[in-house]
């Protein structure tokens, strides 16, 4: 009786085995060949059950293990190979600021997954000889996490384009309705990760929150079921159908050279205008941004920033000032 | 066979990328090629001596793949007979998703030329992909403005390495302007959750530290360092305080201005019993203080030294004036 150990390394020889032969070949080779080459005393039963899974296990590595006719003449023949060209990763050649931010990129998921499989992207490019800068990675936090139970199994059916089945409360609701989608993809949006894609119920377009799925979402069906409507930008429909941040459009006055982080994120400048005072010049900042902590770092500039719009906000800044050492 | 050895498809991918490591850089010791692939050594030695099995179909000697076992037992890998394996697989369709989804994700928000490092790196591995990765249906929708400051840290280092002055354009917050200056850089450094810059200031005359994402922009010289590398700095004490160009402070803080103690370097925190935080800092520049307690106002006064907040006062004051007169 073989040890676990033992048995893993023969199947391992098996498939590595099955790779080469079918690799190195120029032709398609037929299966009664790959049978007695590679498992031979099999019974032909068992040859099949093992070969559909080997198979399985190889293509699950992503080896493209191609299907063809032996020959024209027997049609029921069938043979497989690999294309060098398709299963070999081709030249790459990166500049040192590219290798820098490859090595950076495997440090953006905080999805162990995910992370892993960037990290196999890097490992396969040094197999190749294109080595990636990771000296900057202390600098870096994870910062794209995908908590929500329900996130892989979304990403693989978007990549499989297979449908999805889960069960889902809507926003200010308790009812749990079933649903059947056709994902088109997944974004994430003020922070929060949401699916795309056709309801085959409602026969619609439709965008779900991962974190409102209940349960276990399940793929359902073979992949390949649809195609995915072309140009469609699923962070544009997400950002459409999803309930908007709270975002602030500010309008400021600063005095000439100052507010230099204001003016760096300023998405208009004009200079020279009429400004509360004489005493220098004044320029007119239009800045749109989240509004939380937007009246502190305002606050912070004193007496060289002076806020037009939105009332509430200088009415808020005017309050704050003059609750300073008591004086009202 | 009544189980399949989950181990088997592990190993596979493993050896489908040792093998092109080892194609690619000759013979490499056993502890190198475990640390650069992320396998552990016994590990990476029972995967070797599957390979001992494999090889081309015909079973003859010649065609069997050759692991140099003398080798392997001083520490080092030699493999020949493999070229057919020279080269790693293509990223599958979820590493590609991976890596390309971590790469948008730091291409959000990003500066333009940091952007335009990011596009190169996109394209080449977006070529480098099998086809049908899921990847343009992933939307991450995040702002990861790190990754300027790894590119920055990644050029200066680069600069440190070479021995080249660096012309810096610094954002010094305590006067709210923007100054140019040339350093000498020694290397780059993090502490405390922040990175920066270690470096010989010519127009400071003195060693400073420059946080890095106050650099507005960084120009490496031709001009080598003219200041040798000093003693590394003692960053336990030495990084925010030089004690004598200091001035003790002591502040009370209301609930709504306590986020400021996880922000800013605190001596010490002493709750009080109406709810207020009696904290002492450091401060080298008084109009810092000034924009801290205007980010802060009107829930921040000073407690000591006696006259410290009266530039406080008078600058809300100062600022509050300019809404009594609003512009015709």
């Amino acid at each position: 009786m073989e040890g676990t150990a033992a048995v893993n390394e023969r199947k391992s020889e098996r498939l590595l085995n099955l790779l080469i032969m079918l690799l190195v070949q120029r032709h398609f080779v037929a299966k009664d060949r790959i049978r007695t080459l590679l498992y031979p005393g099999s019974s032909r039963d068992a040859f099949e059950k093992m070969f559909e899974r080997d198979k399985e296990e190889l293509r699950s590595l992503g080896v493209p293990i191609e299907v063809g006719q032996m020959d024209a003449f027997f049609a029921d023949e069938p043979g497989y190979r690999i294309r060098p060209d398709e299963f070999a990763l081709p030249d790459i050649a990166l500049e040192p600021d590219e290798a820098a931010i490859i090595g950076l990129a495997t440090k953006v998921w905080q999805h162990a997954r995910l992370a892993e499989a960037t990290t196999d992207v890097v490992r396969k490019l040094t197999a190749l000889g294109v080595p990636v800068d990771v000296s900057a990675l202390d600098i870096v936090q994870p910062r794209l996490s995908a908590d929500e139970p329900s996130f892989d199994v979304f990403f693989e059916a978007v990549q499989e384009r297979s449908a999805v089945e889960f069960d889902y409360v809507r926003s200010g609701q308790s009812e749990v309705t079933r649903r059947r989608l056709h994902p088109w993809g997944v974004a994430r949006y003020a922070g929060r990760w949401y699916v795309v894609g056709h309801d085959l119920d409602r026969d619609a377009e439709r965008l779900f929150r991962l974190s409102r799925v209940q349960g276990k979402a399940r793929k359902v069906g073979p992949a390949g079921a649809y195609e995915v409507p072309p140009g469609t930008d699923v962070g544009e429909v997400a950002r459409r159908l999803a309930p908007a941040p709270r975002l602030e459009r500010a309008v400021v006055l600063a005095r000439a050279g100052t507010g230099v982080p204001l003016r760096r994120e300023a998405s208009e400048i004009t200079t020279a205008v009429v400004g509360p005072d004489d005493r220098t010049l004044w320029d007119r900042l239009v800045v749109t941004r989240s509004a939380i902590g937007l009246a502190d770092e305002l606050l912070g500039y004193g007496a060289d920033v002076y806020v037009e719009e939105p009332a509430e906000l200088r009415d808020e800044l005017v309050e704050r000032l003059s609750a300073v050492g008591g004086a009202a | 066979m009544s189980h399949t050895p989950a181990g088997a498809k592990d190993q596979v991918a493993r050896l489908l990328t040792l093998v092109p490591f080892l194609h690619t850089h000759g013979q490499v010791r056993i502890d190198t090629a475990a640390a650069a692939l992320g396998v552990p050594e016994e590990q990476l030695v029972t995967d070797l001596k599957v390979l001992l099995m494999c090889g081309l179909p015909g079973g003859y000697p010649d065609d069997l793949i050759d692991v140099d076992l003398d080798a392997l037992e001083a520490g080092v890998i030699r493999v020949s007979n493999a070229d057919y394996l020279a080269r790693p697989l293509r990223l599958t369709p979820t590493e590609a998703s991976a890596i390309i989804v971590a790469l948008r994700a730091l291409r959000s928000g990003a500066k333009d030329d940091t952007r335009e490092v990011v596009d190169r790196a996109l394209a080449k591995l977006e070529a480098a992909a099998a086809q049908g990765s899921g990847a343009p249906q992933i939307d991450p929708g995040v702002n990861a403005a790190d990754a300027d400051q790894a590119l920055l840290a990644v050029r200066l280092r680069d600069a440190v390495d070479r021995g080249r002055q660096v012309r810096l354009t610094y954002y010094v917050p305590a006067r709210d302007e923007e100054s140019v200056r040339v350093v000498d850089p020694h290397g780059v450094i993090t502490h405390g959750g922040l990175t920066y810059l270690d470096a010989w200031c010519h127009s400071a005359e003195a060693p400073r530290l420059f946080r890095l994402d106050r650099i507005a922009a960084a120009e490496t010289l031709t001009t080598p360092v003219s200041r040798p590398d000093t003693e590394p700095r003692d960053l336990g004490d030495g990084l925010f305080t030089s004690s004598s160009q200091t001035t003790p402070v002591t502040l009370r803080l209301r609930p709504e201005a306590h986020w400021a103690t996880e922000y800013y370097p605190m001596d010490a925190i002493r709750p009080q019993d109406d709810g207020t935080l009696e904290v002492d800092l450091q401060v080298a520049d008084e109009r810092w203080l000034t924009r801290l307690l205007l980010r802060l106002a009107p829930h921040a006064d000073v407690v000591a030294p006696a006259g410290y907040g009266e530039a406080f006062i008078a600058a809300a004051q100062d600022a509050l004036r300019l809404y009594s007169r609003p512009p015709a």
